[in-house]
C-alpha cells in the first residue's frame, strides 16, 4: 500500500527525519491560509497523488506570495495529473501540500528497500539526488552506495556514519544525517514498510538538511498489525478495478490488450497471457481467482472482466486439482446463465475430472468454446478476438 | 532416491486441525505420505484424523521422531511456527501459507542461520504448493495424481503452473523424481539454487526444470550457478513476458522492480548460461524430452 507525501513526512518526522514546515489543503482558500500559517515568502504547492515524478507533471509549484499559492491550488486541485508512473490513464489530485520553500545547495538520493538476493533491509543512497533511481543506475552506477542491515541487530550507528561520510557531507551535518538514516530504519522496520524514499534530501544554503520528498510504501501482508497505517488508505489514488478486485479476494491488473482472462494461480495467469501474446493476441488483464476457483469467484472474475469496454474476448483458463473440475464447470455454467454475455468465452479445463467438466460445459447448451490444451485456448481466443472485429 | 522426501519420511503438520490443514492432511493421507501427527497449540492429547495432536513441536519430534514439517499457520503466526519447526530439529519443512509478512521472513532467514549446515532445516515456501516424490510422498495441496514417478526434478515457484507442466509432462510419459515449490513471497525459505545443489547430488534425478517468473533475482543466479557447477542439463521458463514493469502480478514476489527481473532479461540470460528455455508454456514437454534424450 502506498500513501501520500505528506502523509510519509508525518510519520517520519516523528522518527526524526527533518522536514519543513508545510500543511494541507482541500481548497485553495485553506491553501492561502496555510501559506500565512508558515509564514516566509517563499511556498511550494504540492499536488498529492500516488506517484513520483510530479514536478515534470507539472504538479509541483513554487510561488511566492499568497495570491500565487491560492492560484496554483485552483489550478492543482481536481486536476488529472499524467506521470510515468500512473500511466495514461493519469491520477486525480485532490489534496494539497503547501510547504515553506527552502534554499538548495545540494541534493543527495537516499531510498531503503527490502532486498531480496541479501534477504534484509538495505539502504542505498547516492550524492546525486533529485535523479530517479533508475536513471542513476545507468547513468551514475559509481555513485550508488549501499549498505546492508543486519536483522538481528537492526542498522547501527556505525552503518549510518559510513554512508554520511561516503555522501561528503560537512562535519556539521553529520549528527542530522546519522539521526535521519537511524530515524528511517526505525520507521521501516517498526512500520512494515517495504520502501522508504527520500528523493531528494536536501542540504540548505544554511546547513540544514531537509527531507524535501519523502514516500513511503507498506507491506499489505503486513497491514493486519497496524491500524494506523491502514487508514491512511487513500482510495481515489487506486485503480478503481483493482481495488474491487482485491475487495473481493481477487488479483487483478489491467492492461491495453482485447482478452480478457479468468486464471486461476499467479504463475499460470501470466503463463496464459505469455501465450496469448504468443497467439498474436494481447491480454486484456491478469487475472488470478486463486487456487479455488469457486462459483462465487467465478462470477465476480466475470463483472469484473467485462467492466472493461476493450474485452473483446474471454479466455478461462482453469486447472483444477483439489477442486474438480466439474466443480469448477459448475462454477462456470451458473455464473455464464446469470449474465447477459456478449462476447464470445473461450475455456480451457484442465485437471482432477477433466472428461466430465467438459462434458458438463458442453451438455449446458451455453455458447462456450472449449479447448484441451493452453494453445488451442489462446489460439481460439486469438480467432474470436479477430473475428471481432479486433 | 529423489530429494526430501521419502516413503518413509515423518511428516508433522503444524495447524493441524484447522478446516485448511484437516482437508489436506486426510489428502495427503490418501496420497500415502507418512504423517505421523500434528501440532495445534492447546489441544494436545487429543487424536486427529487417527493421529496424536501435539501442543509443541519439541514434544511431537520427541514422541514421533518426525523429521518433516508442514506449515498451515495463518500469516500472522507463521513464522514462529516455522522457527519452532527448526528449533524442534525438524531437516525438512514446506510452509504452505500465504501472506507472512517479509520482516518475519527476514527475521525467520536470520534466525535459521544459527544452525551448521548440517544441522540446518530446509525451509521451502511460504507461499508454494509444496513438494512431492511421486509414488512416494507428498507434503503438499496438489492434484497427487498428476505427477507420475521418474527422473526430472522440477522447481517452481507457482502452484498451478508447477501443475500445467507436470500434467503436459503426464501426457507423453515423462516421470518427476521430486517437485519442489519454492513459492511466490519475495522472502523464501530457499531459492533455486539450493534445489539444483541437491538434485545435481541425487541418483534418480538426470535433468532439472526450473520455472520461475518475474521479480527477483534467484532465477538468473541458479543458471549462473548451475553453468559452473552442473553436469545434468537444466531446462527453463520464466512467466510475465508480458507482464508491465512496476505492477504486482498475484504473487508478491512477482514484480519488476530492478534492471534484471523482467522475463525478457532472465530468459536472455538464462540462455547464455546454457539452460534450455522453453518458448512458451505450452512446450514444457517437447523441450524437457528432448533435453532427455540428449542426456541419455
Amino acid at each position: 500500500m502506498d500513501i501520500h507525501e505528506y502523509q510519509s513526512k508525518e510519520i517520519l518526522s516523528e522518527y526524526g527525519v527533518p522536514i519543513a514546515a508545510g500543511g494541507l489543503a482541500y481548497s485553495p482558500e485553506q491553501a492561502a491560509y496555510r501559506a500565512t500559517e508558515i509564514g516566509g515568502n517563499l511556498w511550494v504547492v504540492k499536488a498529492q497523488i500516488h506517484s513520483g515524478a510530479r514536478g515534470k507533471a507539472g504538479g509541483i509549484k513554487v510561488c511566492k506570495s499568497e495570491d500565487e499559492v491560492a492560484k496554483a491550488a485552483e489550478e492543482l486541485l481536481g486536476k488529472k495529473l499524467v506521470t510515468h508512473q500512473t500511466g495514461p490513464q493519469g491520477k486525480v489530485c485532490h489534496r494539497l501540500y503547501i510547504e515553506a520553500g527552502c534554499n538548495i545547495e545540494r541534493e543527495i538520493y537516499m531510498a531503503f528497500v527490502l532486498d531480496r538476493s541479501k534477504e534484509s533491509v538495505t539502504v542505498v543512497a547516492s550524492a546525486e539526488g533529485g535523479m530517479e533511481i533508475e536513471q542513476l543506475a545507468i547513468e551514475k552506477p559509481d555513485s550508488i552506495i549501499k549498505v546492508a542491515v543486519e536483522a538481528a541487530v537492526g542498522m547501527q550507528p556505525f552503518q549510518a556514519r559510513e554512508i554520511v561520510f561516503a555522501l561528503g557531507l560537512d562535519k556539521t551535518q553529520v549528527n542530522q544525517a546519522v539521526t535521519t538514516i537511524l530515524g528511517c530504519y526505525r520507521a521501516m522496520r517498526d512500520l512494515d514498510a517495504n520502501m522508504v524514499e527520500i528523493n531528494p534530501l536536501v542540504v540548505t544554503k544554511e546547513g540544514n538538511l531537509l527531507a524535501v520528498d519523502a514516500k513511503m510504501g507498506f507491506d499489505d501482508n503486513a497491514l493486519f498489525r497496524h491500524s494506523n497505517i491502514s487508514e491512511l488508505r487513500d482510495k481515489s489514488q487506486e485503480d478503481v478495478r483493482e481495488m474491487n478486485a482485491a475487495d473481493r479476494g481477487l488479483s487483478y491488473v489491467g492492461l491495453d490488450g482485447n482478452i480478457g482472462c479468468i486464471i486461476n494461480g499467479a504463475g499460470l495467469a501470466m503463463a496464459t497471457m505469455d501465450m496469448i501474446m504468443h497467439a498474436g493476441g494481447e491480454p486484456a488483464n491478469f487475472l488470478d481467482i486463486g487456487g479455488g476457483a469457486s462459483p462465487d469467484r467465478v462470477s465476480k472474475a466475470f463483472n469484473l472482466v467485462l467492466s472493461d469496454d476493450n474485452v473483446k474476448c474471454i479466455l478461462i483458463n482453469i486447472f483444477a486439482g483439489i477442486n474438480r473440475c466439474d466443480w469448477v464447470a459448475e462454477g462456470i455454467i451458473q455464473a455464464v446463465q446469470k449474465i447477459d454475455l456478449k462476447v464470445p468465452v473461450v475455456v480451457r479445463l484442465s485437471g482432477t475430472n477433466v472428461e466430465q467438466g467438459r462434458k458438463m460445459l458442453e451438455d449446458s447448451g451455453l455458447p462456450l468454446i472449449m479447448a484441451e490444451t493452453l494453445r488451442e485456448g489462446a489460439d481460439k481466443a486469438v480467432a474470436e478476438w479477430k473475428k471481432a472485429g479486433k | 532416491m529423489a530429494i526430501h522426501l521419502k516413503k518413509t519420511t515423518k511428516v508433522l503438520v503444524q495447524g493441524f486441525t484447522g478446516q485448511i490443514g484437516s482437508f489436506h492432511s486426510a489428502d495427503m493421507i490418501k496420497y500415502g505420505t507418512n504423517i505421523v501427527g500434528g501440532v495445534t497449540p492447546g489441544k494436545g492429547g487429543m487424536q486427529h484424523l487417527e493421529k496424536p495432536v501435539f501442543n509443541t513441536m519439541k514434544e511431537a519430534v520427541d514422541a514421533t521422531g518426525a523429521e518433516a514439517s508442514i506449515i498451515f499457520v495463518p500469516p500472522p503466526f507463521a513464522a514462529d511456527s516455522i522457527m519452532e519447526a527448526a528449533d524442534a530439529g525438524i531437516r525438512f519443512c514446506v510452509a504452505i501459507t500465504d501472506g507472512i509478512p517479509s520482516q518475519d521472513m527476514i527475521r525467520v532467514k536470520r534466525y535459521m542461520r544459527r544452525y551448521k549446515a548440517e544441522e540446518k532445516m530446509v525451509l521451502t515456501g511460504p507461499n508454494c504448493a509444496g513438494t512431492i516424490s511421486p509414488g512416494k510422498s507428498m507434503m503438499g495441496i496438489m492434484p497427487g495424481h498428476i505427477y507420475i514417478p521418474g527422473n526430472v526434478g522440477v522447481i517452481g515457484r507457482s502452484g498451478t503452473l508447477g501443475y500445467e507442466a507436470a500434467s503436459q509432462m503426464k501426457e507423453i510419459g515423462v516421470g518427476i523424481s521430486t517437485s519442489v515449490g519454492i513459492g511466490g513471497d519475495p522472502i523464501n525459505g530457499s531459492s533455486f539454487k539450493d534445489h539444483l545443489e541437491m538434485f545435481e547430488k541425487d541418483d534418480e534425478t538426470k535433468a532439472v526444470v526450473i520455472i520461475g517468473e518475474i521479480g527477483g533475482p534467484q532465477e538468473v543466479e541458479a543458471a549462473m550457478w548451475a553453468k559452473e557447477n552442473m553436469s545434468k542439463p537444466v531446462v527453463g521458463y520464466i512467466a510475465g513476458l508480458t507482464a508491465p514493469k512496476g505492477r504486482r502480478m498475484g504473487h508478491a514476489g512477482a514484480i519488476i522492480s530492478a534492471v534484471g527481473e523482467s522475463a525478457a532479461e532472465k530468459v536472455e540470460i538464462l540462455e547464455e548460461c546454457g539452460v534450455s528455455v522453453v518458448p512458451n508454456p505450452s512446450s514444457f514437454a517437447p523441450i524437457i524430452k528432448d533435453v532427455l534424450d540428449k542426456a541419455s
